[in-house]
């Protein structure tokens, strides 16, 4: 029987999720403190590997993103409830992991073209990178297709599955492909980097912090669809009242 | 379901589709003049023999992408037009088999347009190819056609129904279907000698390939039939 | 619900898009009757067979048809069920012969059971070479009614299979689906006829809005 059950959207106004939000958010100002004043420059790159900070965490959440929505869409579809909560959750995260796929995206050009003048280079992690982006962009297009809750989630969770196959592939193609190339050493620009202790913790530190900052946004993004999904349903309600209302009597 | 079932299954598609395309004509007499025009134009936009001759593989395998995106709508166009794909649905054919037939035509019909491509590459772009370099082109086009058409019928069953969903199926195809171009693009360089490249250096390209095509093709078994099922 | 009843609807939701085409439908449909479904265009009638058909899935409420639960799992309704739309579900550029093959071939059933189907519904070999875009309604038809009889179908679920035909072409539909309930089947068919409906039918119900309800009782 499938009857439609207005889910409760999980809450986030508790304790933990405004810890969350102060912890991202505090950790956001210490991040961009070290970032920014108390690392040392580099010797090569001078002031422009402090964008270092902000290319490798989001470039690592976009990933842990795209991972976490194959994980969610495998949950749906071969757990006994096909849960429209997983489903949403996967939605969530790779709203959020395009848009962070996006930052990194733009800042790696960036970082490129301030330290070796070139605003794109074909390394394998870049161009897997952007290919990502628009598979993702697919994805999304998939979930706005429509019909049921149910079937937008078993038709976006196949689709999610080939898209994060798609990740070694392409990566493992690309980086056969450009090692052949005489430019194999493609000097990608944090490959150069000299790092202190104070260099490594802050990258470390980095990604800490926007994980925090992706699960916060992912938690509150959540909310906003289940509470979509429920509109849906109540319009739903309406519509069959107003079906019944139309109805002349013989 | 037995797998005798699935494979009689995807015979029969396979082959009514095939027959489909024989009656029709539709693409040798629409889209196999397109892919040639492509080619030539290829030829306008470069406008230099030097730079052809070594990016003929890629043309050739741009030109093959693109193709394929018209050959796979017209494929399922087919099964929509009286709502026959309804109907396979309905009866509870299994949709494996459905799948592998519609890859199996989808394979038959893109090696046809890859040898026309090739033999074009040929004449326009004035490439080279001896005998082993042919046996290595041969199988490239084989298996690289494989990979299209194992991702290219997944996502073309999925764009066929409905309104604004056939602009779906190149933004969800091209970028899947990436790894083979990149496989396919340097075998075929092997097999034209491009740029120094020689045919013994292409088999380990054929080789990925082989790969790609059996993990596209696996997954697409599986996931062709709740993909389509509305 | 009886152990007999082949369809039973109980406040089946089914949307399209947002709109709830059915909006609480409940029906019971017993074994071997021939019903006949009435309606204005857009009461739901095309859904309500597209529901039993297994081919949409249910938002609220319950069905189930053939003894299985739409709701849950239906692919299983498919198997026994033959559903005839607006379309026919053919192959326009092969001939019709080669469409009953192609289907014999899917279904897994015998030259023999082919030849047959296309005898009862009256296909004869000159029909059976024709490419199917070159015939007629009524011969289209035909032959999506011979597929369903390859396919052993034992629930008949047609959609306005007279619109199109001439008087002599809707006589021999009709003909054809007394033969299918006389050889076991249950047949549900959508139609405007009020007149031909009456001697076609063991029942008659209506669709309103979305919601079913008996139209001039059972005979």
């Amino acid at each position: 029987m499938s009857n439609a059950t207005t889910s409760v959207p999980p809450p986030t106004r508790t304790v933990a999720t405004r810890n969350l939000g102060l912890i991202a958010l505090g950790g956001s100002v210490v991040l961009a403190l070290l970032g920014l004043f108390f690392t040392a420059e580099d010797v090569d790159q001078g002031s422009s590997v402090r964008i270092m900070y902000v290319h490798v965490p989001t470039a690592w959440v976009a990933y842990l993103a795209f991972v976490f929505t194959a994980a969610c869409s495998a949950g749906h579809l071969w757990g006994k409830k096909h849960s429209l909560n997983l489903d949403r959750l996967a939605g969530a995260s790779a709203e959020v992991g395009v848009i962070f796929m996006g930052v990194t995206l733009v800042t790696g050009s960036l970082w490129g073209r301030l330290s070796w003048g070139a605003y794109w280079q074909w390394d394998p992690r870049l161009t897997t990178t952007a290919f990502l982006f628009v598979t993702y962009v697919g994805y999304l297009a998939v979930r706005g297709l429509g019909g049921t809750h149910q079937q937008r989630a078993k038709r976006s969770a196949i689709v999610a599955l080939f898209a994060v196959l798609e990740i070694p592939l392409v990566h493992f193609s690309v980086l056969i492909w450009r090692s052949l190339h005489q430019e194999a050493t493609v000097l990608r620009p944090n490959g150069d980097v000299t790092m202190d202790g104070l260099m490594l913790f802050t990258l470390v530190f980095g990604v800490a912090v926007f994980t925090t900052i992706f699960a916060w946004l992912v938690l509150h993004r959540n909310r906003v669809l289940a509470l979509l999904d429920a509109v849906e349903l109540r319009g739903i309600d309406a519509a069959l009242a107003a079906r019944r209302a139309e109805e002349v009597t013989p | 379901m037995t797998v005798s079932r699935i494979v009689a299954v995807a015979r029969a598609v396979a082959s009514k589709d095939l027959r489909i395309e024989w009656r029709s004509r539709v693409m040798t007499n629409q889209v196999l003049p397109f892919a040639a025009i492509v080619m030539v134009l290829f030829a306008f936009a470069l406008d230099n023999d030097g730079i052809l001759q070594r990016v003929a593989p890629g043309l050739v395998w741009m030109a093959t992408l693109f193709t394929s995106l018209v050959v796979v709508q017209r494929s399922f166009a087919v099964e929509a037009a009286d709502s026959a794909i309804d109907a396979l649905r309905l009866a509870g054919v299994p949709a494996q088999g459905v799948y592998l037939g519609k890859v199996a035509a989808l394979v038959v019909q893109l090696v046809v347009f890859e040898a026309v491509l090739a033999v074009l590459a040929l004449i326009l772009y004035r490439v080279n190819v001896d005998v082993h370099g042919a046996v290595l082109l041969v199988t490239t086009c084989i298996l690289g056609s494989l990979g299209i058409a194992a991702l290219a019928a997944v996502y073309g069953g999925l764009s066929v129904a409905g309104r604004g969903r056939e602009t779906l199926l190149p933004l969800l195809l091209l970028p899947a279907v990436a790894p083979v171009l990149i496989g396919a693009t340097r075998a075929t360089e092997s097999a034209f000698g491009s740029d120094g490249a020689r045919v013994a250096e292409g088999w380990p390209w054929v080789g990925l390939l082989a790969v790609f095509g059996a993990i596209f093709l696996f997954g697409g078994t599986l996931g062709f039939g709740p993909l389509t099922d509305e | 619900m009886k152990e007999t009843s082949v369809v039973d609807l109980h406040d089946a939701v089914v949307l399209l898009g947002s709109f709830p085409a059915l909006a609480e439908a409940t029906l019971t449909i017993e074994r071997g009757e021939l019903v006949v479904v009435h309606g204005a265009n857009g009461a739901g009638k095309t859904t309500l067979l597209r529901l039993c058909a297994g081919l949409l899935p249910l938002a609220r409420g319950s069905a189930r048809v053939m003894g299985h639960d739409v709701g849950i799992d239906r692919a299983a309704v498919r198997a026994s069920v033959g559903f005839l739309g607006h379309a026919n579900g053919l192959y326009l550029d092969l001939s019709a012969g080669e469409n009953l093959a192609f289907w014999g071939d899917v279904v897994g059933a015998s030259r023999q059971e082919v030849d047959a189907a296309a005898t009862r519904m009256g296909l004869t070999d000159r029909l059976l070479a024709t490419p199917v875009s070159r015939l007629s309604a009524g011969q289209k038809r035909r032959t999506a009614l011979a597929v369903m009889a390859v396919r052993r179908a034992t629930l008949w679920l047609l959609d306005e299979p007279h619109a199109g035909l001439d008087a002599a072409g809707r006589d021999e539909i009709d003909a054809l689906l007394r033969d299918a309930v006389a050889a076991g089947a249950t047949v549900i068919v959508a139609s405007h006829e009020l007149e031909r409906s009456a001697s076609l039918a063991t029942r008659r119900i209506e669709v309103v809005g979305g919601r079913i309800s008996e139209a001039g009782g059972r005979t």
